[in-house]
């Protein structure tokens, strides 16, 4: 029963980080995830584990697909959702993180889910209220359910994440989902690359267990997944990188750099894509190409981690 | 400034101490006689007998040592007394054996002018229970474009011209203000980092920052600036001392410019001896400090540069946050950190440690910046000011922030177990502080 080995396997209040969780935990959820990706392909999708629940997405920064996939996840799971984007701008306004914390947490939810712009700033609310806290990205620090999500989207396609050598290309330097991912694959046994222009990647970088390359080609060979990143348009404006050509050119995912991994290569990207920047649109449509299997799993593995999660909430 | 209050009138004789004076290189027993605000008498003849009708205190066989210079303290007055005033700055500094604290110009409005000069001297002489000394803008507003009146604020009492929490990035500005110090003999006083390099980062760059997602700075950014500046002073010719340095190539730097005999001297933070960027741990905001902490290596090199004699000063860098500031992502919190009370205590954790021993480390707080900004304090010697510490070497004790005096508590020693605390200071001849039994223990 993959079931019981949840409830043994994860159980943590909160999901601040992928630093930490065990091979017991990640697995454990996954299974859980793939259990809701079946009944997600039902007529009837509802359950009523989190039936009477309350699940706050708290967002101070913008998203589409993740707020909406959690959206989604704790809907089909029975509970009673609110979306609410606080704009960075209240923090002008002068109400500090640590208020609108306490304000919601009056509200008495059972679950937040929590994005902010910088590193850090959910764990700091996680400490100061009572219900779990789902961290849905913070900064340039972890984003735990999308490399949750890439490792069920990568073990459905090649049946294990062991041994497989995932290349993670682009915006390292600010990505949370990089960070997430170096940690996860790791724990799962991956072979971690990254590959991106050094003024895109952080210092020490291989510390964190990933093998750094600055030349494309070379970090996509023999690669079983190539994981690219979206650049974000501030970037691309000299400080970083001179030119979105320029880096189309050196680091954009084309038929030729994509040649260089393995011929069952599968291609991913966490969204929102610039097509020609980061990823040639053809490529982004490409047969291998798992990137609407990803937004798929996001759901499973919210509703996987919300479900594991409902089991520890107080009953009374 | 001091105060000269009627007690100041009657001798004390400190008995059965254990005397040590950085500026003579003395460590021994004797006593000490306090006459009219100045030390009257010292030695092993004042071990065991007071003269008549002197307060005798007696030492126990503890250090009696000068009080300590502190060169870089930050308050809020005038501006944010809310986090802290020369008042309550002077309390906390009275109950961690500072008995002279320079106060930095970085408030608001900023100390660019005589007036405001007065204004700072004037509130600590009503207010203060410590010397409190100004060191003055060397740019106008702080903003290093131009240069204020460093030949009046020298007589109206700065003892020091810096750019407070900033380098200055225009290298033309820089040499002028060093070039025109020197015919006053002033000292600059300058903070090393390269404001570009720095620009939106909050912690050293490495492991710890990458792991943690904070965009981080390479310490290169203040060697860069450092270097800078030395080839400045060797043009100009003007008395330089490079604020807080914290990492060993920066000290490398310091090391060829004094082997040059250039007149460039450099100071630590208490932060940068003793914490490294390990300690930020989980986002603690409380370790959010100016230049960033290094790393353990970095750490360790700052330690063996101060016995070394590269590093001549120690400050606490004491700097108040409140809330407001602190309790906040780590990206968006203000940096800081406060340390007056501290200073002595965590200072003695390197001695305790064996990392060096007492006589360097007091020092770096006594008559090596007595020195440096031309103070009579800092030494044991007749005729100096009596500012003095009763230090309990061995005594433990754990830091509790809300027992601090400081009126900000971002106290990145909070919780942490200290051995060794004032029991006694002295300013001019005046107790001000007297260590309690049961007093925050």
């Amino acid at each position: 029963m993959t079931s019981s080995i949840v409830q043994t396997a994860f159980a943590r209040r909160h999901l601040l980080t992928c630093d930490g969780l065990s091979a017991g935990e990640i697995v454990a959820l996954l299974d859980l995830a793939d259990k809701a990706a079946e009944s997600n392909r039902q007529v009837i999708k509802k359950r009523d584990v989190l039936r009477g629940r309350t699940l706050i997405n708290l967002f101070f920064e913008a998203s589409t697909r993740t707020q909406s996939s959690f959206e989604l996840a704790g809907k089909r799971l029975g509970a009673d959702v609110m979306n609410m984007n606080v704009s960075n701008s209240s923090v002008s306004k002068g109400e500090t993180l640590i208020d609108t914390a306490m304000t919601l947490n009056a509200m008495r939810p059972d679950i937040l889910v929590v994005r902010h712009d910088k590193a850090g700033a959910v764990e700091l609310l996680a400490q100061k209220v009572d219900c779990s806290v789902i961290n849905a990205g913070d900064g340039a620090h972890q984003h735990p359910t999308q490399a949750l999500l890439d490792a069920l989207t990568i073990r459905r396609a090649k049946g294990r994440v062991a041994g497989l050598t995932v290349a993670i290309c682009g915006d390292i330097l600010h990505s949370r989902v990089a960070r997430s991912n170096i940690n996860l694959l790791n724990t799962l046994g991956a072979r971690v690359r990254v590959v991106a222009p050094s003024t895109l990647l952080p210092p020490q970088t291989e510390r964190l267990g990933a093998e750094v390359f600055t030349d494309m080609n070379a970090g996509l060979e023999d690669a079983d997944i190539v994981m690219m990143l979206r650049l974000q348009r501030e970037r691309m404006q000299g400080s970083y990188v001179p030119s979105t050509r320029e880096y189309f050119h050196f680091f954009g995912l084309d038929h030729e750099k994509l040649a260089r991994a393995k011929p069952d290569a599968l291609i991913m990207h966490p969204g929102p894509m610039n097509r020609g920047v980061e990823i040639a649109s053809t490529i982004a449509d490409h047969s291998r190409s798992v990137i609407r299997d990803q937004v798929e799993m996001g759901v499973a593995v919210r509703m996987a981690v919300l479900e594991a999660m409902a089991r520890l909430l107080p009953n009374h | 400034m001091r105060k000269n209050g009627s007690a100041a009138e009657q001798a004390t004789a400190f008995l059965n101490a254990r005397l040590i004076d950085p500026a003579s290189g003395k460590d021994e027993p004797g006593g000490l006689l306090v006459r009219n605000g100045e030390i009257a008498d010292l030695g092993n003849h004042l071990r065991r007998n007071a003269p008549e009708r002197a307060k005798v205190i007696d030492c126990k066989g503890h250090v009696l040592c000068p009080g300590l210079i502190d060169m870089q303290v930050f308050t809020g007055e005038p501006g944010q007394e809310h986090r802290e005033t020369l008042k309550t700055a002077s309390q906390a500094a009275a109950a961690g054996g500072v008995t002279t604290i320079v106060v930095m110009p970085d408030t608001e409005p900023v100390i660019d002018q005589v007036a405001l000069v007065d204004f700072i001297q004037r509130r600590a002489r009503d207010n203060a229970a410590v010397n409190v000394h100004v060191m003055a803008a060397m740019t106008r507003g702080l903003k290093g474009q131009e240069m204020t009146e460093i030949g009046l604020l020298k007589r109206a009492g700065a003892l020091a011209f810096t750019n407070g929490k900033t380098s200055v990035a225009n290298t033309r500005v820089m040499r002028n203000v060093l070039l025109y110090s020197k015919d006053f003999g002033a000292l600059i006083v300058h903070h090393t980092e390269d404001p570009h390099l720095t620009e939106g980062a909050v912690m050293n760059a490495g492991e710890v920052a990458t792991r943690l997602g904070l965009p981080g700075v390479n310490k290169a950014a203040e060697t860069i600036v450092l270097e800078r500046d030395v080839r400045l002073v060797e043009i100009t010719g003007g008395r330089y001392h490079a604020s807080t340095l914290s990492c060993a190539e920066s000290l490398a730097v310091i090391r060829s410019a004094k082997a040059r005999k250039l007149p460039v001297t450099c100071g630590v933070s208490i932060n940068h001896l003793t914490l490294n960027e390990n300690d930020i741990g989980p986002y603690r905001t409380f370790f959010r400090v100016c230049p960033p902490l290094r790393s353990e290596d970095d750490r360790a090199a700052m330690v063996r540069g101060l016995a070394a004699g590269d590093i001549d000063v120690i400050v606490s860098s004491h700097d108040p946050q409140d809330a407001d500031t602190k309790r906040r992502p780590f990206a968006e919190a203000a940096d800081g950190a406060i340390g007056l009370e501290t200073l002595l205590a965590a200072a003695l954790r390197l001695h305790h440690n064996g990392e060096i021993g007492l006589m360097p480390l007091i020092r770096a707080m006594t008559i090596n910046p007595a020195r440096l900004l031309g103070l009579p304090a800092g030494r044991l010697e007749k005729g100096a000011p009596a500012d003095l510490i009763l230090v309990d070497l061995g005594q433990p004790w754990v830091v509790d922030r809300d027992l601090l005096r400081a009126r900000s508590k971002n106290s990145p020693f909070d919780e942490s177990k200290m051995q060794g605390r004032v029991l006694h200071t002295m300013v001019a001849g005046n107790t001000v502080y007297q260590y309690a039994a049961g007093d925050r223990s």
